[in-house]
């Protein structure tokens, strides 16, 4: 029985999220920024620790960029939810008698846009100090923005489930790490055969498979456990 | 002044039977039974700890019921959750808010996930509850009294028959809470239910008005 | 309902007594089935031509490593089972499996590094198997890490199992990309199964200790199902009345 006089559209609903989403980040900007400075910073690690020679690194590129991106990810993902749940916020979605998974799948491409995406947009140029050439941009792009949508998701089923406790950061990627493992893998590889200028459709489409899986399956997961955590 | 919206909830009624919930070890409600129609009003009393919040929280189906039944126009809540959520406004202790967002987006956001709400709506809803001049301010500079009244206005825009308020005068100032009366009267008026938990009497004069002491 | 056999044996009394029932019934038959297994497997069974008397840990490491991903989807399942129809029994269940689980994982994996030493001489390589094996067995810590941060143990029963549920959807997942990712870089490691093919008087004692291993995890599944029981109905009278 629905009181309403008139059923809301489910994308009215994923649009207003997105645009609360998007306002707040304008407002706290400071915060949009700081997994984009933190890829940065980790990317530059790796030739501190490693060596300076590009032909070296070359080598290695796309395992440090996949490596950064997936910490970058896991820190960013820590904030998804949190914060809805402190002001009480998460608590009146629950209770709104809207399908909780889409709402929250809006609240992950929201967030994926913000934290995921423009990371996407740095790593051709990152890359380029790494020793990889900027040609191989569009591969960049594509592959990690595939890979980077997958962990938000991934991200977000880890941050729902420790939501609700004091010390989720931890725990937060000892669950969500192991999940990730797969995207690591054909993530890398996919970039590594597109670098050698081998093909590159093999594991991009099995990156994009898992990606519609996690679409499809995870907002599920997520409206799970968020119900574990208003409790 | 609440033109805009009629209520129609003849049919409505709530059923507590038997609800038992636990907390860890602590065993909190002790069989707590009750029922509520249209147009009559429940107020929950009892000292801190007894459950007044675990219950309301039990009766909007935050917290799962381990033993007993909650029925809602005669279906288990359970059964029918989304469809029973879209029936009933909770306000809980925490209000909600955004702090980073202006109370006129506040409600425009926690509002349009339930319902179509036009900007004239809550302006006229921020009037009502006496702060139309925070509609453009962030929440973040309201004082707490004001925030309250931002988390109210919600009542006046919602559809919902029946009202869950937790702690609804924390922060309000006195003609905050005969506002809040206010609203509540026209909101049994019209059909709707209440439950409440509150240290003061709400309404003490109403007729359909029950007081329950939780132990 | 049809299902009043199911309601039956999922309330604690019936479920708790018929664990204590059944353990000795596995258990003891478990331990006479591994002693005869492991005796054929160590001195009845030919060494091999190529690995000699090393390969001899697969009786162990084979029936380990089954059981490790066997006891992932029971617990998955138990927990799909206690989620979706708020089964308290299936909760415990699940809690009861995840330490014989995550043992029979550190059991493979160390039994692998044992096996590797001679094979690939390093403890470790980054064989399929193994690598799997190790995704496995942070599975079991994230799901024990997990459970153990809530105090109310009805939200950790359905956090750990809404986990568990997205591991063993990963599962799959994972052992592909594990084994496609290895195929690109193979040529080091040396294939377990390939060459060397399994005498037949190896296939008995296996499959023997294969089902010794079960019973055994069957066994300790009922001893930690009772003490899960004892813990979360501590307070029911039925247990008082038991007890004294």
């Amino acid at each position: 029985m629905s009181v309403s006089g008139h059923t809301l559209s489910p994308f009215t609903q994923f649009a207003l999220i997105l645009r609360r989403d998007l306002r707040l980040a304008v407002r706290r900007w400071d915060q949009v920024l700081q997994p984009l400075v933190f890829f940065v910073v980790v990317i530059t690690l790796f030739p501190l620790a490693i060596s300076p020679e590009l032909s070296e690194l070359r080598r290695i590129a796309t395992g440090i960029l996949w490596v950064a991106a997936m910490l970058a990810s896991l820190l960013a993902g820590e904030a998804l939810f949190r914060p809805d749940l402190e002001d009480g916020v998460m608590e009146q979605w629950v209770l709104t008698g809207q399908p909780l998974p889409w709402l929250l799948l809006a609240k992950t491409v929201g967030h994926w846009l913000l934290t995921g995406f423009p990371l996407v947009l740095v790593a051709p140029w990152v890359a380029t100090a790494l020793g990889v050439e900027f040609d191989h941009w569009r591969l960049m792009i594509l592959t990690l923005a595939l890979g980077t949508a997958l962990l938000s998701v991934l991200g977000a089923i880890g941050a729902a489930l420790t939501v609700g406790l004091r010390r989720g950061n931890m725990l937060m990627a000892m669950l969500v790490l192991p999940l990730e493992m797969p995207v690591l893998i054909f993530g890398a590889k996919a970039l590594d055969f597109g670098l050698q200028g081998d093909v590159v459709t093999g594991p991009l489409s099995v990156l994009a498979a898992m990606l519609l899986l996690g679409l499809v399956l995870g907002p599920f997961a997520m409206a799970a456990a968020i119900r574990i955590g208003v409790e | 002044m609440f033109a805009d919206y009629v209520l129609r909830h003849h049919a409505m009624r709530l059923d507590v039977r038997d609800m038992h919930l636990w907390r860890g070890d602590h065993h909190l409600l002790r069989g707590i039974s009750f029922s509520l129609q249209g147009g009559q009003l429940i107020q929950i009393q009892g000292h801190n700890g007894a459950g007044k919040t675990s219950l309301l929280r039990c009766v909007a189906g935050l917290l799962p019921v381990e033993s007993g039944e909650c029925l809602w126009n005669g279906v288990p809540t359970q059964r029918a959750l989304m469809a029973f959520n879209q029936s009933i406004l909770y306000l809980g202790h925490s209000q909600a808010l955004k702090l980073d967002l202006t109370s006129k987006e506040n409600l425009e956001f926690a509002m349009g996930l339930r319902q179509h709400v036009t900007s004239a709506q809550v302006l006229n809803a921020l009037t009502l509850v006496g702060i139309p001049q925070c509609a453009e301010l962030p929440v973040r500079v309201l004082s707490a009294g004001q925030r309250r009244r931002v988390a109210l206005a919600q009542l006046v825009l919602t559809n919902s028959p029946l009202w869950i308020l937790d702690e609804p005068t924390t922060n309000l100032d006195a003609q905050g809470v005969a506002m809040l009366e206010g609203l509540m009267t026209h909101h049994l008026q019209q059909g709707g239910a209440i439950i409440t938990a509150a240290h003061q009497p709400l309404l003490a004069a109403h007729p359909a008005r029950r007081e329950w002491m939780l132990h | 309902m049809n299902w009043v056999w199911f309601h039956k044996l999922a309330s604690p009394p019936t479920a708790y007594a018929f664990a204590r029932t059944l353990r000795p019934w596995l258990l003891w038959p478990s331990l006479s089935m591994m002693l005869w297994a492991g005796y054929a497997a160590l001195f009845v069974v030919p060494p091999d031509y190529q690995q000699l008397d090393a390969y001899r840990i697969i009786f162990v490491h084979v029936p380990a490593a089954s059981l490790s991903l066997m006891v992932y989807s029971i617990m998955a399942i138990a927990a799909g089972i206690g989620l979706i129809w708020r089964m308290k029994l299936a909760h415990a269940v699940a809690a009861a499996c995840v330490l014989p689980g995550s043992v029979f994982t550190v059991l493979a994996l160390v039994t692998g590094a044992i096996w590797g030493k001679p094979m690939w001489g390093a403890w470790w390589a980054w064989d399929p198997r193994l690598t799997t094996e190790l995704i496995l067995l942070f599975l079991y810590l994230g799901y024990m890490a997990l459970r153990a941060s809530f105090d109310d143990i009805g939200r950790a029963d359905r956090a750990a199992a809404v986990l568990a549920l997205v591991g063993l959807v990963n599962i799959p997942i994972i052992k592909y990309s594990v084994v496609w990712w290895n195929s690109l870089h193979q040529g080091k490691t040396l294939s377990i199964w390939g060459k060397s093919s399994i005498d037949p008087s190896m296939v008995m004692p296996l499959l023997v200790m294969l089902l010794a291993f079960v019973m055994f995890f069957g066994a300790i599944l009922c001893d930690g199902l009772c003490a899960q029981i004892l813990r979360r109905e501590r307070h029911a009278q039925w247990l008082t009345k038991q007890v004294q």
